[in-house]
């Protein structure tokens, strides 16, 4: 990683001096080890870019502000990145013109949070040696399997391929491997096997942890609408109010119904919530279902293919067909 | 002081809890906040925090302030009643039992705020020390001892063995309702935990956090800091950090439609979101920017110079460690506080 941060650096640097960019959306160190915040550089500044194993947000939803802005802005994509930035494109969302993407390997993300599960607390300092994670902490020396503290999304990667990019910082055949290799309809396919009471309680338990903070509406590249529905104050509902149990399953129902045929699946929303509301559940239901009524889609895969959702043809299934499939989750 | 073996502790929360509502730190669907308990509950006295701090318990995300039914050409109005029994939060840590004298100030000083008034009085509050401060943790900047919680009545977990300590009326009240449950003790295991836990306290990463600059003659010039445009350049105008923390007190009210009538509740708020303070007029805060800005003037600055320099924020790091962008008090104080009389 560290030979990687450097190749990167000196890119950035490039691309700064040349005139390619004027700016760059990146990452720098926080007040820890683990806590790497999005940032702006310049030529000022780029020395303090920097890309490590704690870089695993989503960028690509910064580009519709920043594609306002004057100027050109470099935007850092790791593989599963690449497939917001496309979204968003097809979308129109941003201005293609104003943003150049590098596209940057990814060896997979840690999560922090599943390393404080694991009882590691009091975190002072993280080195990744091959598989094993080896943590500094207030309470001493510990460690941990790489595979055990990888980000959700990491865990069913979707490949080392960028699918959309300018310029790649390595050649694509240097790509490392990533990790990946668990289902990610596991869990879907347990909760469709439940009975409709333990797939409620199972809602009902997740759901009602809510806060109401909408983190996972902010952070989701595919909730781009300038005001959401839930932020209209004639709409009757409080998008900051957890007023009852029922507007809690309805604000992220609605929300997965509305990201439907258009969430890459990058789960930032999980990601982002406090209470650790496994949200990205919600979305790779619509995915499952979408792939076995429409054939298999990848939204943001490439810029062309019509989503399921968004295009007609005479083989579409009749809703009929859902419903004796089960219907919801 | 008293003690009791932990293994034991269920006994306790049963004895408390067949006489008054038991709010404790509960493990559901994974996550941990201030539950009421049950005997089957998940316990959690070993983790750092709840996700909602205690203030919840006071000060509820959202409850109804008033009622009116509509019958012809009558209108009825009800008024909800406000607490009346008393009811036990087990678990507070030293960080969020601090939080209730700073919301204390808003909402008990003129006008009283009678929702919050009842729950105070009614309250009892058995605080718990921290044996296991973790990096995010930052209460002694403000002056706050996590070994020697403030509460109604105190507690101390070491080595299998919860020491108890009433420290107020309402908590001798209470200890007197489950001592014969305890024995006496000499407290000898509490001293060596905080010593152990003091030590951990000067490790901290966040425990130098220097605030001489947020003093009331520097409010203008921290107000038109350059700082708060790249502090706050990547927010998400999300209401994470207001909504987890201990002493964010802002709140909207609201009417709900109920088709015959209306359900005027209060629900916390959060200046990071954009119809903050929105009215007729319109102009309020167009920016995250001054969103961003208020927060923290209101925190480091505006609350304290409205009471005697008390600062609005306990250190307890929920905010440090939620943010999903990780911007944070702890880094807006860095900032901001290196550029002393610049």
């Amino acid at each position: 990683m560290r030979e990687i941060n450097e190749m990167l650096q000196n890119k950035v640097k490039e691309l700064l001096d040349n005139g390619t960019v004027d700016r760059v959306i990146g990452w720098e160190a926080g007040d820890f080890c683990y806590d790497m915040a999005p940032a702006m550089f310049t030529k000022d500044n780029v020395d303090e870019l920097l890309y490590n194993g704690f870089c695993g947000a989503n960028q690509s939803k910064y580009l519709i502000s920043e594609s306002q802005k004057e100027g050109k802005v470099l935007t850092l994509l790791k593989p599963c990145d690449t497939y917001s930035f496309n979204q968003l494109l097809k979308e129109h969302r941003f201005d293609r013109e104003k943003v150049y993407a590098l596209g940057i390997p990814c060896a997979g993300m840690l999560d922090v949070e599943k390393m404080k599960e694991l009882g590691i607390t009091g975190i002072l300092g993280i080195s990744e040696e091959g598989d094993t994670i080896k943590v500094k902490t207030l309470y001493g020396e510990k460690e941990c399997k790489k595979a055990d503290v990888l980000l959700e999304r990491c865990k069913v990667c979707k490949g080392n391929e960028h699918k959309a990019y300018d310029e790649l910082l390595i050649p694509a055949e240097e790509a490392p491997e990533v990790p990946g290799g668990a289902d990610r309809f596991d869990l879907v396919e347990k909760l469709e096997a439940m009975s409709e009471a333990e797939r409620f309680d199972f809602w009902r338990g997740e759901l009602s942890k809510c806060i109401r903070c909408n983190a996972c509406r902010n952070v989701c590249p595919a909730c781009s609408c300038r005001t959401c529905v839930f932020d209209n104050a004639n709409s009757g509902v409080a998008a900051k109010a957890n007023v009852d149990s029922f507007e809690e399953n309805m604000f992220h129902i609605i929300r997965a119904f509305h990201v439907a045929g258009r969430c890459t699946d990058c789960g930032e929303c999980s990601r982002v919530c406090p209470q650790q509301i496994p949200l990205h559940l919600l979305n790779r239901k619509f995915i499952k279902d979408i792939d076995e009524f429409y054939g298999e889609f990848q939204a943001g895969e490439d810029l062309e293919t019509a989503g399921p959702l968004t295009a007609y043809t005479q083989e579409d299934c009749e809703p009929g067909i859902v419903m004796e499939k089960g219907g919801g989750m | 002081m008293l003690k009791l073996a932990l293994e034991k502790a269920n006994d306790l929360f049963a004895a408390i809890a067949a006489e008054e509502t038991l709010y404790l730190p509960i493990e559901k669907s994974g996550q941990i906040d201030f539950y009421p308990y049950e005997t089957d509950a998940k316990v959690r006295l070993d983790a750092l925090h709840t996700v909602k701090s205690a203030k919840d318990l006071f000060f509820p995300q959202s409850e109804n302030l008033m009622e009116f039914k509509m019958q012809g050409k009558t209108i009825e109005i009800k008024e909800p009643k406000r607490a009346e029994e008393d009811y036990v939060i087990f678990g507070v840590k030293a960080c969020d039992a601090r939080s209730f004298a700073i919301l204390d100030r808003v909402f008990l000083s003129d006008p009283v705020d009678t929702y919050y008034q009842s729950r105070r009085e009614h309250g009892v509050v058995v605080a718990l020390a921290c044996s296991r401060p973790e990096e995010t943790c930052f209460c002694n900047v403000f002056g706050i001892d996590a070994t020697e919680p403030e509460g109604d009545v105190v507690t101390w977990i070491e080595d299998g063995i919860l020491y108890w300590e009433a420290k107020t009326e309402k908590g001798e009240a209470l200890t007197t309702k489950v001592a014969a449950l305890m024995e006496e003790s000499d407290g000898a295991g509490v001293e060596s935990q905080k010593t152990q836990v003091q030590a951990i306290m000067e490790k901290l990463p966040l425990r130098g956090l220097d605030l001489t600059r947020f003093k009331k003659d520097e409010l203008m010039n921290i107000f038109n800091d350059q700082a708060w445009e790249q502090l706050s350049d990547h927010c998400l105008g999300c209401g994470t950090c207001t909504f987890v923390c201990p002493t964010c007190q802002c709140y909207d009210i609201r009417d709900y439609d109920t088709g015959n009538g209306i359900q005027r509740y209060r629900c916390w708020d959060s200046c990071m979101y954009r119809d903050f303070t929105m009215m007729a007029h319109g102009n309020n805060r167009k920016s995250q920017v001054e969103r961003f800005r208020q927060r923290f003037m209101h925190k480091l600055v505006y609350y304290p110079n409205n009471n005697e320099g008390i600062f609005s924020c306990v250190g307890c790091g929920r905010c440090v460690s939620k943010c999903p962008i990780s911007m944070n008090i702890a880094k807006v104080i860095k900032t901001l506080g290196v550029k002393a009389h610049e």
